[in-house]
């Protein structure tokens, strides 16, 4: 069976000094808990069966995976309100991982839950299933699912947004070149990401991570024809190599670390065991330390954090649909949910809960004023909306960077679906319009597509942090978690960054301007496209309103605690249900929510809509009238002001100069001058050795033939005996060989080898 | 200690309803004469008698591997022995063990494959019989458990080859054939005058007759130390070129590059691992103190390769030589691996042998299509290929995957694993190693970018798609990349007993040198990482 199972029944014959360590986890549990390996799994079969046979089929196999997404869909849902029953009410036997615990380190695991409070009081055993893979040298190499909280949170997630995405692309994608095979790719990739959720270990954690990987290389590079995709899709797939390799090393690293703690074994991939037993104090911390900066290369890379995002602003290149569901809603959250489920890790390595900054909050600090600084140049609608993404990305990892691990699964969450709306408003805007760029090809389309502005604007809304929409709620739960304001609540949080809750205030008002620019570039002012853009079909905008009713909706779901307006019953119900309550799972605290803050952040929010509001919806529209222009940027504005924001827009049109670094510098320095200087090392220098060599030993051997050969040797072969001189013939053209004369030289050399050997032996 | 001791070695060889081993070889000799004697004019006949021949060969590899005792993997099974030269102490000896078992299917399967894919084009009679008599060499050297046996089909499998590449080759042929022969020609000569030393060495120590037996070899150990390290030099050069390590690869490219297709095939699939399985039986078994005394020089190499090889095949501008360099990184981490020297690390470089085997055949049989359609391996002068060939161009990006070594297909889990255990004995090793990932996703996605998207213009418009017989031929390497991806536990399973064997038996050689079980649980590995005292005959008083 299950090698955790092996490892409890051997706790029990362990020399003394092992003690049991709670994992909190179980084997048994609801049938959909057990069998939750049937989500992925539908996709997938969906994947090979529009691949072999989705030409023939009717619709071009989009009926196929619609209906795989679909079962999975309900599947989730069927898991989901299994895992809300399971959570409260299982009572089932816990397994237990044998462990080697100091009686100093032991402490620290014992006073874990204190903090929970009533809400998260009780045990939650998350349901675990193994197979084995393969095994060598004693460690099984196993895959399964490791089903709790945010996993069964994040297939809800995957298979709704995957679902109208698809329903989206039937519409958006209609006549393309390549139908069949993008949806032969949407499922394989939701199959990808879904394995990914409920992985049971880190291997097959990034098994399934590189199948995200290249999923998104073959969706990004969809319309391969042109290069600048092709492009894209090659720099997505390298980046994300290069966070690979941080995930491989890190991987191996806890590999052998969670070896040395657990007795009878020289590894463990088991997430559970190596969260717990880092929990536990049993780790060291130099290990978990460096594990933590190898994974966090694979976060940033991912999940696109400053400095490697760039490839996600490229990525937009790929078909919207695909941005949507890949490099918004989904994908690029595999990093984030990376570090909420190798939470234990991080929380010992990084030292979360100290107050210091790490490196983790200081990163997605940074990304989100990075990002949301880039969104404020950009013509391209998509564009936007990506560094919007990377923003909000770093908002999260910020967050579970300060300990605030509910409020960024929230903020996630959230994020999925109004980020979800907004990509495919945009998507709709540009079916009707045939371009992307908002200051030649759009303005005025509210009175055209009432459908898409209405939902757009519920998404900006939402993503902009205005109450009561979802992404007030996440927004400020992170806000709170900080630990930073301390003003009537928002205390008892890990520690008190209050230089991240400075960033994400900065953050808040940013998100809000540049938000309020590109919907007043695209929706108000004067039409300035060509032609009659016309609103989209239902397959386009029912997707949009359902995902426009959750950015409405959805953050009800955590309200905070203490919330009077609220009904008791929807107080925390989302933390209380996928914040795991295990063994795996540190013991972090959970900030007090605080009024005086969130009045403040919304008065920043507004500020910030106001500020921008001002700029665009009344001066740069007055001068337009004016000017009897459609867009005239303002002749005055602060970029022809002042010099130091003329140069802080160049560095932002220029991203930051990260792509000339890794383009012109470290891509082609590889490809060019390295390449070129190794290939000359390789032919001049090894390869000349070799064939001087040669020639060398071809010129020894003419001189050995004429010189020696013929004359001394032959001449007395010819004296001995002329009547031989037929064989001396034969001889003499097998000799000349060429390769004849090399070997024996060759030969020579071996000699003298052996001469060497026998005289020291 | 050993399951490898010489009664156990004949006890395993009962049951065995035909001798199995002794077929392997001959068949494909005796066929490569009788291919030999049929009439030069008809080539769809003498096509006919090679492929059945190489069916049968590649029928009973496969039975072979039904047949094996997966729990006894560790010891020598389906053993023949047969005296030959007594006088010498040389014996006919064969045996297949969980190291070799491996091999010797590859080398089955590739075959048919190789002679499928590919028509010669002229002088078919001399082409099917030379490649015929290379399947019997190469048979010869998984197999062998004599010395001299083992050195006798290293030798033959020269020969075939030369003339495969030298008669039906590309442009520079006569220059490959001639480098490739010299080279490795050069490193077997040494090897014979180790092998003569070894035997003679070891019958003084032991004070019986020569032997050239392996395993009574191997499990003596009497030879002494310092003379036990020169001559595994000896053994380790004849190896090093034929893997080939850095700086001793240069013959490869060109080989690789100007020989036929179903050569390109065969040397990447089967040639280069006689060199990297020679390291194994008869390297790491036959000098377990050497080849830890050396560790270090050769883990350097081998990373440097992955590295090195990488780097120069992102140069590349034609594609068979750009798949050539990608050979030299791949077995760089298959000697690694070896050199790692614990279970994971030769289990996970065993396995890459064969997934290397199975990837790059199959990327040289693709490159061969598009030559083929083309008339040009120029990247330069190909583009946009996925327009006109969409299952060509698929089937490229499942094999290239799986040489990146993507998760689900078959590169991962070896490369996985050499990592886990490079990692295990030498930390900075592994990382470098996993630095040579990201550089192997750079060259091969480049050119599959260049190559296969873009606009397609010209010829490369109207390109025909792969067909029925091409995709037949590649159908079985496909199901091979994607099983063992999925599934590899039947091939590590039967591989495990007989890595745990040499690792243990290496241990036992070597004084002071366990597995590392851990980087963290005890402070430091014993230092045997730090010495590269390359060649230096120091006073190593042991007596084993």
């Amino acid at each position: 069976m299950s090698a955790l199972l092996t490892l409890a029944a051997s706790a029990s014959t362990a020399a003394h000094g092992a003690g049991d360590l709670a994992l909190g986890i179980t084997e048994g549990g609801n049938w959909f808990l057990r069998n939750v390996w049937l989500i992925p799994l539908l996709p997938a079969l969906s994947f090979v069966a529009i691949l072999f046979f989705g030409k023939r089929m009717p619709r071009g196999g989009s009926e196929i995976g619609i209906a795989a997404v679909g079962i999975a869909f309900v599947l989730a849902l069927l898991t989901g309100a299994a895992w809300i029953d399971h959570r409260d009410n299982f009572h089932g036997e816990e397994v237990h991982a044998a462990v080697v615990v100091d009686e100093a380190h032991g402490a620290h695991g014992d006073d874990h839950g204190d903090d929970h409070g009533e809400g998260h009081g009780h045990a939650s055993l998350a349901v675990h299933q193994t197979v084995t893979w393969f095994q060598t040298n004693g460690v099984e190499f196993t895959v399964g699912t490791l089903v709790d909280g945010p996993a069964v949170m994040m297939l809800l997630v995957v298979t709704l947004v995957s679902l109208l995405v698809h329903v989206y692309s039937t519409d958006y994608v209609a006549g393309d070149r390549r139908y069949t095979h993008f949806f032969a790719f949407l499922s394989l990739f939701s199959a990808s990401m879904l394995l990914l959720v409920v992985s049971e270990n880190t291997l097959q954690l990034l098994c399934a991570w590189e199948l995200v990987g290249v999923c998104s290389f073959a969706l990004i590079g969809h319309w391969w024809e042109e290069k600048p995709n092709s492009d894209a899709a090659l720099k997505a797939f390298l980046t994300n190599r290069v966070g690979d390799m941080g995930l491989l090393v890190g991987v191996t690293i806890l590999f052998f670390a969670a070896g040395a703690a657990l007795p009878g074994t020289f590894g463990s991939f088991s997430i559970a065991e190596t969260n717990a037993l880092a929990n536990s104090g049993a780790l060291s911390h130099t290990a978990l330390l460096v594990a933590s900066c190898c994974l966090m290369a694979a976060v940033m890379s991912k999940s696109g954090q400053f400095f490697l995002h760039t490839w996600l602003p490229d990525a937009m290149a790929g078909p919207t649909p695909v941005s949507a569901l890949i490099h918004a809603a989904t994908m690029v959250v595999a990093g984030v949910f990376m570090i909420a489920r190798m939470y234990g890790v991080f929380f010992e390595g990084f030292q979360i809960g100290g107050s210091s900054i790490n490196l983790m909050a200081f990163i997605g600090g940074l990304t989100t004023i990075v990002g949301a600084c880039l969104a404020f140049v950009q013509r391209d609608i998509k564009k936007v909306l990506a560094y919007s993404t990377i923003s909000q990305l770093g908002y999260m990892v910020m967050a579970l960077g300060v300990g605030a691990w509910t409020a960024a699964m929230f903020h996630l969450f959230t994020h999925a679906f109004f980020k979800a709306c907004l990509f495919l408003g945009s998507g709709s805007v540009s079916h009707a319009v045939h371009s992307f760029d908002m200051k030649s090809d759009m303005g005025g389309l509210r009175k055209d597509m009432p459908h898409t502005y209405r939902t757009f604007m519920i998404g900006t809304i939402a993503l902009a942090g205005l109450p009561p929409l979802a992404g007030f709620w996440s927004k400020d739960e992170i806000l709170v978690g900080t630990g930073g304001w301390g003003l009537m609540g928002g205390t008892d949080a890990n520690g008190a960054y209050t230089l991240m809750l400075g960033m994400g205030m900065l953050t808040a008002a940013l998100t809000a301007a540049y938000m309020t620019r590109c919907v007043y570039l695209t929706f108000f002012g004067e039409f300035r496209g060509h032609g009659h853009p016309h609103e989209s079909g239902p397959r386009i905008t029912v997707p949009l309103w359902i995902l426009a009713f959750l950015a409405v909706f959805a953050g009800f779901l955590n309200m905070p605690k203490g919330f009077q307006l609220a009904p008791k019953g929807l107080q925390e119900r989302f933390g209380h249900f996928v914040e795991p309550v295990a063994g795996y799972f540190p013991a972090i605290h959970h900030a007090r929510p605080s009024w005086s803050l969130a009045i403040v952040s919304t008065i920043v929010v507004l500020c910030g809509v106001g500020a921008a509001a001002w700029y665009y919806f009344v001066k740069v529209e007055a001068a337009s009238k004016a000017a009897g222009t459609s867009l005239t940027e303002l002749p005055n504005g602060p970029t022809t002001r002042w010099p130091l924001a003329r140069m802080g827009h160049t560095l932002l049109a220029n991203r930051y100069y990260l792509d000339h670094l890794y383009n012109g510098v470290v891509a082609d320095g590889t490809k060019g001058p390295v390449a070129r200087l190794a290939n000359r090392i390789n032919q001049d220098v090894i390869d000349r050795t070799v064939d001087l060599t040669g020639e060398t030993a071809v010129k020894a051997g003419t001189i050995v033939y004429e010189k020696i050969d013929q004359l001394v040797v032959d001449g007395a072969v010819n004296a001995s005996g002329r009547g031989s001189s037929g064989a001396g013939e034969e001889l003499r053209k097998i000799n000349s060989g060429k390769v004849q004369s090399y070997a024996a030289i060759l030969f020579a050399a071996a000699t003298v080898l052996a001469g060497v050997l026998i005289v020291i032996v | 200690m050993s399951a490898l001791a010489p009664t156990a070695v004949l006890a395993a060889s009962s049951a065995v309803p035909f001798a199995v081993l002794p077929a392997l070889v001959l068949v494909p000799a005796v066929g490569a004469l009788l291919v030999a004697c049929l009439p030069r004019r008809r080539p769809e006949l003498l096509k006919l008698a090679a492929v059945t021949t190489s069916v049968v060969v590649g029928g009973m590899a496969v039975w072979l591997l039904s047949g094996f005792d997966v729990d006894h993997g560790a010891d020598l099974q389906f053993v023949s022995s047969a005296t030959w030269m007594a006088d010498l102490g040389i014996s006919w000896t064969l045996g297949v063990d969980g190291i070799s078992l491996f091999l010797v299917v590859l080398t089955g399967v590739l075959f048919p494959i190789a002679l499928l894919a590919v028509d010669p084009g002229h002088d078919d009679r001399a082409y099917y019989a030379w490649l015929l008599l290379l399947e019997a060499g190469v048979m010869g050297v998984f197999l062998a458990l004599d010395l001299m046996v083992f050195f006798l089909c290293f030798e033959v499998v020269l020969v075939p080859m030369y003339f495969l590449i030298g008669r039906w080759g590309h442009g520079n042929r006569a220059y490959a054939a001639t480098k490739f022969f010299l080279y490795t020609m050069a490193g077997s000569a040494l090897m014979l005058v180790g092998i003569l030393a070894l035997a003679f060495l070891h019958a003084d120590a032991v004070g019986g007759p020569v032997t050239f037996d392996l395993v009574a070899i191997a499990e003596a150990q009497a030879v002494d130390a310092t003379a036990a390290r020169w001559i595994f030099a000896a053994f380790a050069l004849a190896f090093a070129v034929k893997v080939p390590i850095f700086p001793l690869h240069t013959w490869l490219p060109d080989a690789h590059t100007e020989a036929p297709t179903a050569g390109s095939v065969i040397l990447a699939g089967v040639l280069l691992k006689l060199g990297t399985y020679g390291f194994l039986r008869f390297g790491l078994y036959l000098f377990p103190e050497a080849s830890h005394f050396f560790a270090p020089v050769f883990l350097t190499l081998g990373v440097v390769g992955i590295v090195y090889g990488a780097v120069v095949a992102t140069m590349q501008r034609d594609l068979k030589r750009l798949v050539a360099y990608s050979s030299v990184a791949h077995l760089g981490f298959i000697v690694l691996g070896t050199f790692a020297l614990n279970t994971e690390g030769i289990e996970g470089g065993l396995l890459q042998m064969v997934n290397h085997g199975v990837s790059t055949g199959a990327l040289f049989l693709l490159v061969g299509m598009v030559y083929e359609r083309r008339h040009t391996r120029q990247i330069d002068e190909l583009g946009g290929l996925q327009k006109s060939a969409p299952v060509l161009a698929g089937v490229f990006t499942v094999v290239m995957l799986s040489s990146i070594g993507l998760p689900g297909l078959n590169g991962f889990v070896g490369e996985f694993l050499v990592l886990v255990g490079a990692f295990n004995a030498h930390r900075w090793f592994a990382v470098v190693a996993a630095g040579g990932v990201i550089l192997a996703a750079l060259y091969l996605l480049w050119a599959y970018q260049r190559v296969f998207h873009g606009p397609a213009e010209g010829d490369n418009a109207t390109m025909p798609d792969l067909r029925l017989r091409e995709g037949l031929v590649l159908a079985p390497l496909l199901a091979l990349i994607v099983f063992m991806g999925v599934y590899p536990k039947p091939v590590i399973e039967r591989m495990e007993p007989a890595v745990d064997a040499l690792v243990a038996h290496v241990e036992h050689h070597v004084d002071g040198f366990t597995e590392p079980t851990s980087q963290f649980g005890s402070e430091v590995e014993p230092g045997h990482g730090d010495d590269d005292g390359h060649g230096e005959s120091d006073d190593h008083g042991d007596d084993h």
